[in-house]
């Protein structure tokens, strides 16, 4: 199988196993997982909610490694897959924020806790990370735009172990803990829910990643190649004027 | 509908129409690509006649 082959035959896969895997995902947490004995059918918001925000981290994981490996080989290309990685991530951080005020609204009544060290955290994570943009775009394409991002992305994956052990370090919380070092907190059948929802969530990301990542390449070289033919006549009419 | 269903379903279609959303704005950007395409082989095709 030739590499195009493979690789086509990958790029349509990935989307179909995220749809797939999202629509029995949700199937699974309409109809089979049970209903949390505290929180009524509201708690299914958290099939939702958790995946989009792990797949946020992976996203800025991914995002930071990229960034890892543009500093270390100085590839260009690793520019270009840092900035979609992060990009991915911070469309999965507005969504984890929308989800997780929705949840807030109608466990706790409110929309948002300032005095929760979970959503502060991950509010300034994904903050910082919208801030990458400001930075990128403030700066002329080229080398030092690479590496002045590329640093910044690895410094923002530093917020995500923070942002994790914040929940456990807490005592005075309101925000659920389910995943402890006795393992998920949760009945069997809302755990397979909960990784069918996680896999498709990460297909999903994955896909757009892709998506994304070919448009953008796309896109720069339509522009190379507008620059070309716009030098051109400029090129010719240098090449006539020497001749002659 | 109650209102944890309600909620519920707010939650779900918000993620449902960002995916929405971002597929359309990817399609818009696959047909901003293909017009330049054309307009570049046009010009190209030009300066080979010419």
């Amino acid at each position: 199988m030739s590499t195009w082959s493979r690789n086509s035959s990958w790029a349509a896969a990935v989307p179909c196993a995220a749809a797939a895997l999202l629509l029995l995902g949700l199937g699974l947490a309409l109809f089979w997982a049970p209903e949390d004995a505290d929180q009524g059918i509201s708690q299914k918001i958290f099939y939702v909610h958790v995946p989009v925000a792990l797949t946020a981290y992976a996203g800025f994981g991914w995002g930071a490694w990229k960034a890892l490996r543009l500093l270390w080989t100085g590839e260009e290309r690793y520019d270009l897959e840092s900035y979609t990685a992060v990009h991915m991530g911070t469309i999965f951080g507005v969504l984890t924020l929308v989800t997780g005020s929705i949840w807030a609204k109608v466990s706790w009544g409110v929309w948002w806790s300032w005095s929760e060290r979970q959503l502060v955290l991950f509010l300034i994570l994904f903050l910082f990370y919208s801030a990458y943009f400001m930075l990128r775009y403030s700066l002329d394409p080229g080398p030092r735009r690479q590496r002045s991002s590329a640093v910044y992305a690895l410094f923002g994956v530093v917020l995500i172990p923070i942002s994790f052990l914040a929940i456990r370090l807490a005592e005075d919380l309101i925000h659920p803990v389910v995943f402890t070092r006795e393992g998920p907190q949760m009945s069997d059948s809302m755990f397979t829910t909960f990784c069918v929802c996680l896999a498709g969530m990460l297909a999903l990301a994955g896909a757009l990643y892709r998506v994304e990542l070919a448009g953008k390449r796309i896109d720069e070289r339509v522009r190379e190649l507008r620059e070309l033919l716009a030098a051109e006549p400029v090129r010719q009419h240098v090449l006539t004027e020497v001749r002659s | 509908m109650s209102t944890g269903e309600k909620y519920l379903a707010a939650a779900y279609l918000v993620v449902f129409a960002a995916v929405l959303l971002y597929l359309v704005i990817i399609s818009l950007k696959v047909s901003r690509l293909e017009r330049d395409l054309a307009e570049l082989t046009e010009l190209a095709r030009r300066r080979g006649d010419g």
